[in-house]
């Protein structure tokens, strides 16, 4: 059996074999749309989930060396679970110029984790971005896919104040 | 829709949409990309929408959330037309106003205007902003007019008639003789002739051939790929047509960034309505013509911007680039001949078919012809994105459009080019930017970021902030760059820590001359660029961190301290206040003092303090 480096030390929940044969259908299933299937199944679970992996080795039947090094060299996949809201900061250059590196700092110290890791209670995943596309509003951060531009320390800590907040 | 399957089903639907749109007809035009999205615009349109059927005003004006209007710092940004008063940072609890006095009295609010920084002055009027007012938008300029996700909004603008000029009355090799007229270069970054490379492809061995679109936006600081996918996703489908008719492709890709989410879901929709348009798909307009586009999401790596990595990722598999004596317009995807290019490159094509080879080519430079579209980020005033001819000085774009440096600072560099580029100094201000002109000082035109920066930046911790970032994007297969490049990095991290040495100048330049000359692809070949025309124009920079262990900008922590000037400081508390260690103590109306065993050195009280008194030491 494949086993993957990394693997998550959390409860392993069933995956979903239905939305997996979904996701394998619209992309017809083709080796070739590999990073899409990837996608889809991390727009799922947040995360690269070893048993889905195995079924799409089964299905694809291509090597699991193949699905491996494409989940490790794409930026947007990880092998482990990751947080209910995840944080991204931007360190793009105008984020750069105009203090991103601060708030990184700021949100690692308030969360107590470091760039790529999760809090213990599945809450945030902290992780930094290249360039977000809203560099006119930098710094920027996103918490999924909604956006909170102009922030500096404070309001950064005020958007997170809000999640945590919230259940 | 039944799909058109003519030349004159075309006309006659555009003319019926045109003839339907009274231009007197009151308009609402909010934006709604990622820009002045994140500002709020859903806010602002669900207040707009209720307002709007409260007052009775359904079917009398006409509400349009479009694609991004490029003045980004000023979002949500809302026109009102016919009269196209301009209203920036509009919040929900100004909308009862604006329709009761804009909408229905049709009358300016005052306090809601536009003021300009630099004449201090209220602006009514779009085309008045300086901001707005010495662009040329030629690609840009109908993202105001248009809901990306309705198509009749393209075509009531003529969209798709360039691809109906080509279809019914342009031969393949004629489309690539005006594009090679027009002297379009990709946009993208490396400049290649389009005409050049279409050609090349047409002529390439092989039964099927792929056109590609190129919306992998790596640059960091650059979004104008972004945006125009998100605000006019037709204006780049038919150039992809259009180009696919020239070289003879039957199947097109989008490679866009995952992380631009409206970007995919707004290209999404217009490739679905334009295949039910009879635009897309088989048998174009009753042509004969076949071509049917794909979207294909990254999966967040830089490198896949290179056009071999961007093959590879395209077939399911790591983005590693390839030696370039096979080029991918020989061999590209699936080993067929590919034309690939940039999401701007695409939009300017239509452009350049309805108004003209002539026309284009008398744009901008001897060499670079046409618009550019920058991302103006960074410590400027006026942020956003600006289309100017090519040959724009600096200064106009800097200054006259961007307003200038905030905060009474002092402009110190512009870098342009993203990682791949360099960092220009105030010396060079008047250069007129194109291809050839960035590259004789040392930069290059990239994508079209343009970061400006003032004296709060370090350029030593500039130049490692780009050294690390190719660090982490190089594919690593190659050891020029990824050992070369890690090598420079902990250089660049001893300096900035004040561990620099003597020699380490050099040693820099020498490694970037290595990596330079014997990487395999652009990533590495460039990747010096930034440290050095950091060290060409910055050199005194670096050998006060080397020799004398100072940040003068103050970024590098462990080279200055923040002090607090006796005499300046009138004790109003604001920086004790806003301290998040309460490092700064002091009584009121006395001079304070920082701690420097409890200041971290965030910086919160030198930007907050109103008298200068905060000092870097």
């Amino acid at each position: 059996m494949t086993t993957i480096k990394g693997e998550p030390q959390v409860k392993q929940e069933p995956i979903d074999t239905a939305y997996l044969d979904n996701v394998l259908e619209q992309n017809m299933q083709d080796p070739e749309n590999l990073i899409m299937i990837l996608q889809d199944i991390s727009a799922k679970y947040n995360y690269l989930p070893r048993e889905a992996l195995n079924y799409v080795v089964e299905r694809l039947n291509v090597p699991m060396s193949l699905i491996y090094s494409a989940a490790t060299f794409y930026k947007a996949f990880s092998l482990t679970p990751r947080g209910k809201y995840i944080i991204n900061v931007c360190l793009g250059t105008a984020c750069h110029v105009r203090g991103a590196g601060k708030i990184k700092e700021s949100l690692e110290e308030r969360l107590n984790i470091h760039e790529g890791e999760t809090t213990e209670d599945l809450k945030f995943t902290l992780e930094t971005v290249r360039c977000l596309g809203c560099c006119a509003l930098g710094p920027v951060i996103t918490v999924n896919e909604k956006a909170y531009g102009g922030l500096d320390r404070g309001k950064a800590l005020k958007v997170i104040e809000q999640y945590e907040r919230e259940a | 829709m039944s799909k058109l399957q003519s030349q004159k089903d075309y006309e006659n639907f555009r003319d019926r949409l045109k003839k339907k749109r009274d231009p007197e007809r009151l308009l609402v035009s909010l934006c709604a990309g990622s820009g002045c999205g994140a500002s709020g615009t859903e806010e602002v349109r669900e207040a707009l929408e209720q307002e709007v059927s409260k007052n009775g005003l359904k079917g009398k004006v006409e509400v349009k959330v479009t694609g991004c209007h490029g003045f980004c710092e000023q979002g949500p940004i809302m026109v009102i037309y016919p009269d196209g008063i301009f209203y920036p940072k509009v919040k929900p609890e100004d909308v009862p106003e604006i329709v009761s006095e804009t909408i229905v009295s049709r009358q300016v609010i005052k306090r809601l205007l536009y003021k300009d920084p630099v004449s201090k002055k209220r602006i009514s009027k779009e085309e008045d902003v300086p901001f707005y007012n010495q662009q040329h938008r030629i690609v840009f300029g109908n993202n105001g007019f248009i809901d990306p996700a309705n198509i009749d909004d393209y075509i009531a603008v003529d969209g798709y008639f360039a691809l109906v000029k080509v279809l019914f009355s342009m031969s393949p090799e004629e489309v690539i003789s005006a594009i090679k007229e027009s002297g379009l270069r990709g946009r993208g970054g490396g400049g290649f002739p389009t005409g050049i490379k279409w050609e090349t492809c047409r002529k390439a061995h092989g039964d099927i051939r792929y056109a590609m679109c190129n919306a992998d936006e790596g640059d960091p600081g650059a979004y104008m790929d972004r945006s125009l996918l998100e605000g006019n996703p037709h204006s780049v489908l038919e150039g992809m047509i259009i180009g696919a008719y020239a070289i003879g492709s039957n199947q097109g890709f989008v490679y866009v960034r995952n992380e631009y989410p409206l970007a995919v879901k707004n290209l999404g929709i217009g490739i679905k309505q334009a295949e039910e348009y009879g635009l897309l798909g088989k048998n174009i307009l009753g042509s004969g013509f076949d071509f049917t586009v794909k979207i294909s999401r990254g999966g967040g790596a830089f490198v896949c911007g290179e056009s071999t990595a961007l093959m590879r990722s395209l077939e399911g598999k790591v983005g590693r680039p390839t030696a370039k004596y096979i080029h991918t317009v020989d061999k590209g995807y699936r080993d067929s001949p590919s034309t690939l290019n940039n999401v701007e490159t695409w939009a300017n094509v239509p452009v350049i078919i309805n108004k003209g080879a002539e026309w284009y080519a008398s744009l901008g430079t001897e060499r670079s012809k046409g618009t550019k579209v920058f991302s103006l980020v960074g410590k400027v005033r006026n942020t956003g994105l600006v289309e100017v001819p090519m040959g724009t000085p600096l200064r106009t774009i800097i200054y006259d459009i961007g307003g200038g440096i905030p905060k009474k600072k002092k402009f110190k560099a512009v870098q342009t080019g993203g990682p791949s580029g360099g960092c220009i100094p105030e010396d060079f201000l008047d250069l007129p930017v194109d291809y050839e002109r960035l590259a004789e000082v040392g930069s290059i035109m990239g994508s079209g970021g343009m970061i400006v920066m003032d004296q709060d930046t370090c350029m030593v911790d500039l130049a490692r902030y780009f050294v690390d970032f190719l660090k982490n994007e190089s594919c690593g297969q190659c050891t020029p760059c990824r050992e070369g490049i890690t090598q420079m990095s902990e250089i660049l991290a001893d300096i900035c820590e004040g561990n620099g040495k003597e020699g380490d100048i050099k040693l820099l330049e020498e490694l970037a001359v290595m990596i330079k000359r014997f990487s395999l692809c652009g990533l590495g070949k460039t990747a010096p660029n930034p440290v050095l025309t950091t060290i060409l124009y910055f050199r005194d920079e670096y050998e006060t961190h080397i020799k004398d262990k100072k940040c003068p900008a103050g970024v590098c922590k462990a080279l200055f301290h923040y002090e607090i000037d006796e005499e300046l400081c009138n004790g109003c508390r604001l920086c004790a206040l806003k301290c998040p260690q309460k490092a700064i103590t002091g009584e009121k109306k006395k001079s304070h003092h920082i701690d420097q065993d409890k200041c971290i050195k965030c910086g919160i009280c030198y930007n907050a303090c109103k008298f200068d008194a905060i000092i870097i030491h």
